[in-house]
């Protein structure tokens, strides 16, 4: 068995669980549970228990998830490396987190099936079970390499060859002063160097920003649906799923009173997280539930808070306003067919507000159209320059090229040396040609010799 | 057909470059080797421009020399002018160059041979490969004689079909005055080798008694001279300038005028030129707005007038010739000694080849130099040491040794021959290395001094030297990380005079030395013990201590891509029995046959899921086996 280096994945399959793990295996398994994982009852990890606790940002302290995390030690797990498991709430916004986290502390993200692979290869499981697994693979595989040759031969693919071309040129001047110092070449054409590594910039951090665009069309996005008691939060929700036969997966929270409903509105996904399920008569109850409420507002893409126009403006209304500050917000005045003894003019100015009455359904289609819009407009679904880069692997990809391209034009500025220049270039091509194929050096030189007179 | 007496271990054919490295590092590890050439005064004979070295070149020869090869040693001891390249663009890719006394190389070489134990030196043209059935027994003669060997090195150059062209006149050569091969290569290719044709050229060569120097710019070497073997002191040779000058639009009037009696032009050269070394009619073709273009004039010679007119080679007619050379100022009334020409020549595709350079195809036969693709001397000795050394190594029965890309130029160069293949003269150029901080002229005593000296190549008394070297470098390394700075008023005074005021009690010298703005060389106004220290210590120090991040990123690099190194593809692997590889894979796959899984992942099109599968398809049919 020959060293391999620590990988992670989120391990549950892709949509919205009650539950969902993100599995590490590797070397530093137990580190990164040591880093990432504040158990309850403060200590160390034993291998094979489940303990309770906080996952956290190491850089900020800020608490991500509240997780179940199991660490196995080796050669007692799945894929007889150490392995550590975190049982965490079921968004793949959470999960994406969580997995970022990880993959901070320097693991690397897994490949299809490469922990059913690395058990495999460290005699885990047996040859009948491993043919079973190679077939498993490489039909995985397939699909992959389905879906990257969908991707490129579509616009990301264009997008990033562009990124790529800039890189190359940009290279390829840098090796041709390195390499033909006596080819009469003229002096070190920094600024055009410079001007392609910009250019290149641009579309990469173009990419990275429509990321999250590509995440909500894959994953779709979570809407929260919030207000004091009584003021219809259950009738718009089930307003907004009945009138939507599209509804994927509907899955009661166990334990954590909160209700996931996944509807489609016009193409968008959408997942909505309410507090409506729950239905007691202690209001000390309700009241639990509107804290827990509360707490999954930084999570959600966008929120709608749903006041009762005809009842006036009261504390717990206040209490919810306030924690939206940071949040995208949309205010739904309900009930709007009775009455309206609700006025408080100032306090919802700048943020959008619509009048619905989720009783009658007067104003829903104009709510889905907000919804709507608020994401397509943001990310540009609709335009034919959208590119999303779905995957976790092109971030990956991209993340890394555009750090090296920050320490290109830093190294630039300040007068680094050509080849050390060449290396940062090099490490971005690199990057960048995990999504689109390797940069060969054969590729670098060509630019050269179609762009200098070369032949001493 | 006579076969003669002596039985040897390794048959070098070809006495050129490659030939020559092969030949002595096999008779050097004791085997008993015989070189045999078609021109005994032609031994390592510089049939272009009379210069060892440059950009990646130079690294290619610090490696051959400290594997424990000849070719720095040789250049040292014949070189009239030696210069350091890129000596401001970054410690790797600062090489060494130097003009040679074209004749006193190739005498020197041929001196070394003849006194070399376990060596005989023939003259002789190969004609055949003498086979029984499908073992390799020797070599056959044109003058009938048959020479039995356990091993064959084919070094051929520019022999095998040589064609040579100057105009539309063109005749079969090696190299102008030296026969061709004839009978080889057709053979190579009824034993299933794949034969593929490729081009080049030389400039003509001038007498520089017509050429007016005072016009022209001088460019004198580096002073004092700056060997390129590690066990070299001191170069004596009498030291002389290249000059420089330059083309202008009448001349590219007078090639472009020339083109349609260019047998490149009118279509009569089929085999494929370098791009990096293209004609001047190229030149003048493709770059059209170029109002110039420069030509080194590099003396041949301490002892005759002949010069060589860089990057002016061509194949254009001889009246052409005359008038082109003659358009360039300072060469108005220059004559032609030599014409120049371009030269067709049968080459082998390198894909057939294992990473030892033995072929795939007939165990025990090895191939190094133009024959798998490559010019330049630097690429063919780098190539003959490798062949000659596991030549040898097969002879004692011992794994073969194979040079990695984090390792050296030699690595670089061999991997990209035998797993891409080349349709293209293939020259070595720093950009193809892809882990190039590590791959420094001025450690590759340091990544293969060890190496040499364990297969036996590399005599005691260099090896004392260099482990004398590196353990200073090591007790240079810890001292300067524990000593600290005094700040006693001097030193401070000293900090405050080079812009380091700022710096704290408690510094130590590396911490220094770290710094962008502060070298070695300023390490010595603090410490006295630093001024002691030899340049080539110091030298290595101040690289691990300023550039220790890029290093240590290149580090992780080629420890990350070596897990696929380590991992060997068994000869027999049926790729169409494998699920999961698209057809496309399976298709390169099989026609690659690479030895490793990191060879296959650097085979264009070869995913990363498809080497996931290879991985899992090795390891599956191992367990088959074990429990068949």
């Amino acid at each position: 068995m020959y060293v391999r280096d620590t990988i992670a994945a989120v391990s549950t399959p892709p949509g919205n669980g009650g539950i969902g793990i993100v599995r590490v295996s590797g070397a530093q398994a137990a580190a990164i549970a040591d880093t990432i994982f504040k158990p309850v009852n403060s200590g160390g990890l034993i291998s094979h228990r489940f303990y309770f606790g906080a996952i956290r940002d190491p850089r900020t302290g800020e608490t991500v998830d509240e997780a179940m995390a199991v660490l196995m030690r080796a050669p007692r797990s799945y894929t007889r490396e150490d392995v550590l498991e975190l049982h965490c709430h079921g968004g793949m916004l959470v999960l994406e987190r969580v997995l970022a986290l990880a993959l901070a502390c320097g693991v690397r993200l897994a490949e299809p099936g490469e922990f059913t692979r690395r058990a495999f290869l460290n005699g885990r499981i047996d040859l009948v079970q491993a043919e079973a697994v190679m077939d498993i693979i490489g039909a995985r595989t397939e699909a992959a390499l389905r879906l990257a040759q969908r991707q490129r031969a579509g616009a990301l693919s264009q997008k990033i060859s562009e990124a790529r071309g800039f890189l190359l040129t940009a290279l390829a001047l840098v090796e041709a002063f390195i390499d033909f110092p006596e080819d009469d070449l003229g002096e070190t054409d920094t600024a055009s160097i410079s001007c392609n590594v910009q250019k290149a910039r641009g579309i990469i951090g173009a990419l990275l920003a429509g990321f999250d665009g590509g995440r909500i069309l894959r994953e779709g996005i979570s809407v929260l649906i919030i207000g004091k008691p009584n003021a219809g939060k259950s009738s718009l929700l089930n307003r907004l799923l009945n009138e939507n036969r599209a509804i994927v997966t509907h899955i009661p929270g166990t334990t954590r009173d909160i209700i996931e409903e996944s509807v489609n509105l016009g193409g968008l996904p959408v997942k909505l997280l309410d507090t409506a399920g729950i239905r007691h008569s202690d209001d000390m109850v309700e009241l639990e539930g509107i804290s827990r409420a509360l707490e999954k507002i930084p999570q959600a893409d966008l929120v709608l808070f749903v006041c009762d126009s005809s009842r006036p403006f009261e504390a717990e209304d206040r209490l919810i306003l306030d924690a939206l500050a940071d949040s995208r917000v949309i205010v739904l005045l309900n009930k709007c067919d009775l009455p309206r003894l609700f006025d408080l003019p100032g306090v919802f100015d700048g943020m959008k507000q619509l009048k619905i009455s989720a009783s009658s359904g007067e104003g829903i289609e104009a709510l889905k159209e907000a919804v709507r819009t608020t994401f397509l407009h943001e990310t540009d679904l609709d335009s034919r320059e959208f590119v999303a880069i779905s995957r976790a692997r092109h971030r990956e990809a991209l993340v890394t090229a555009e750090t090296a391209l920050e320490r290109f034009s830093t190294g630039l500025a300040t007068g680094l040396l050509l080849e050390l220049l060449a290396l940062d270039l090099r490490d971005a091509l690199t990057a960048v040609g995990s999504v689109t194929g390797q940069t060969t050096s054969d590729d670098v030189l060509d630019v050269i010799f179609s762009s200098f007179c070369i032949g001493k | 057909m006579m076969t003669y007496e002596q039985q040897y271990d390794v048959i070098v054919v070809g006495a050129g470059h490659a030939g020559c490295e092969a030949a002595l590092a096999a008779a050097r590890l004791g085997c008993a080797t015989l070189l045999l050439t078609i021109n005994l005064d032609a031994v390592a004979l510089m049939s272009c421009n009379p210069a060892i070295g440059g950009l990646a070149k130079g690294h290619l020869v610090k490696e051959i020399d400290a594997l424990g090869g000849e070719m720095a040693r040789n250049i040292d001891a014949t070189g009239i002018q030696f210069r350091i390249l890129n000596t401001r663009k970054g410690p790797a890719v600062r090489a060494s160059r130097a003009q040679a006394d074209k004749q006193l190389y190739r005498l020197r070489m041929k001196r070394v041979l003849e006194h070399q134990a376990n060596l005989h030196l023939k003259q002789g043209e190969v004609t055949a490969l003498y086979l029984e059935g499908d073992v390799l027994r020797g070599v056959d003669t044109r003058s009938g004689i048959r020479f039995l060997g356990r091993t064959v090195v084919l070094t051929t150059g520019t022999f095998m079909r040589g064609l040579i062209h100057i105009g539309m006149t063109n005749y079969p050569g090696g190299r102008a005055g030296d026969l061709p091969s004839i009978g080889l290569s057709e053979q190579l290719g009824r034993l299933g080798f794949e034969i593929g044709r490729l081009k080049t050229g030389t400039p003509a060569r001038l007498d520089n008694r017509t050429i007016d120097f005072a016009r022209l710019e001088a460019q004198h070497g580096d002073d004092p001279p700056v060997p390129f073997s590690f066990s070299t002191t001191r170069i004596t040779m009498q030291q002389v300038p290249c000059h420089i000058a330059y083309t202008n639009p009448r001349t590219h009037e007078i090639i472009r005028a020339g083109l349609d009696r260019s047998p490149l032009y009118a279509g009569v050269i089929e085999g494929v030129g370098p791009r990096y070394c293209p004609s001047i009619e190229d030149k003048v073709v493709r770059f059209p707005d170029k109002e110039r273009h420069q030509t080194f004039i590099e003396p041949e010679g301490l002892e005759t007038v002949e010069v060589y007119p860089s990057g002016m080679s061509t194949s254009l007619p001889i009246d052409v010739q005359i008038a082109f050379y003659r358009s360039i100022e300072g060469l108005e009334r220059v004559e032609i000694m030599r014409p120049a020409y371009a030269i067709e020549y049968d080459y082998v595709n390198p894909i057939q080849l294992h990473a030892s350079l033995e072929t795939k195809l007939i165990h025990n036969l090895y191939h190094a130099g133009q024959i798998n693709g490559p010019s330049g001397y630097e690429e063919a000795a780098g190539q003959g040491i490798m062949a000659g050394i596991n030549a040898a190594l097969r002879v004692k029965g011992l794994e073969p040794l194979v040079l990695g890309r984090g390792e050296a130029y030699i690595g670089v160069m061999i991997d990209d021959l035998v797993t891409l293949g080349t349709r293209e003269p293939y020259r070595m150029f720093t950009s193809r290395a892809e882990f190039r901080l590590l791959l420094r002229e001025d450690n590759a005593d340091l990544r293969l001094r060890e190496k040499g000296h364990a297969i036996g190549l590399v005599p005691e008394r260099d090896y004392a030297g260099f482990l004398r070297k590196r353990e200073m470098i090591v007790a240079e390394q810890q001292r300067i990380a524990t000593t600290r700075l005094s700040m006693e008023p001097a030193e401070r005074e000293l900090l405050g005079v080079l812009g380091l005021g700022e710096i704290q009690k408690g510094t130590t010298l590396e911490q220094l030395l770290r710094r962008p703005e502060v070298t070695y060389a300023e390490l010595a106004m603090f410490d006295d013990v630093s001024r002691e220290t030899p340049s080539e210590v110091w030298e290595q120090v101040e690289i691990q201590v300023k550039y220790h991040g890029y290093i240590e990123r290149q580090l992780e690099q080629v420890e990350r891509s070596g897990k696929l190194e380590v991992v060997r593809l068994p000869h027999d692997i049926d790729y169409a029995s494998i699920n999961g590889l698209t057809g496309e894979v399976r298709e390169k796959l099989s026609r690659n046959r690479p030895d490793t899984l990191g060879q296959a992942s650097r085979i264009p099109g070869i995913t990363p899921a498809a080497i996931s599968v290879l991985a899992i398809a090795l390891k599956a049919n191992a367990w088959k086996r074990h429990e068949g």
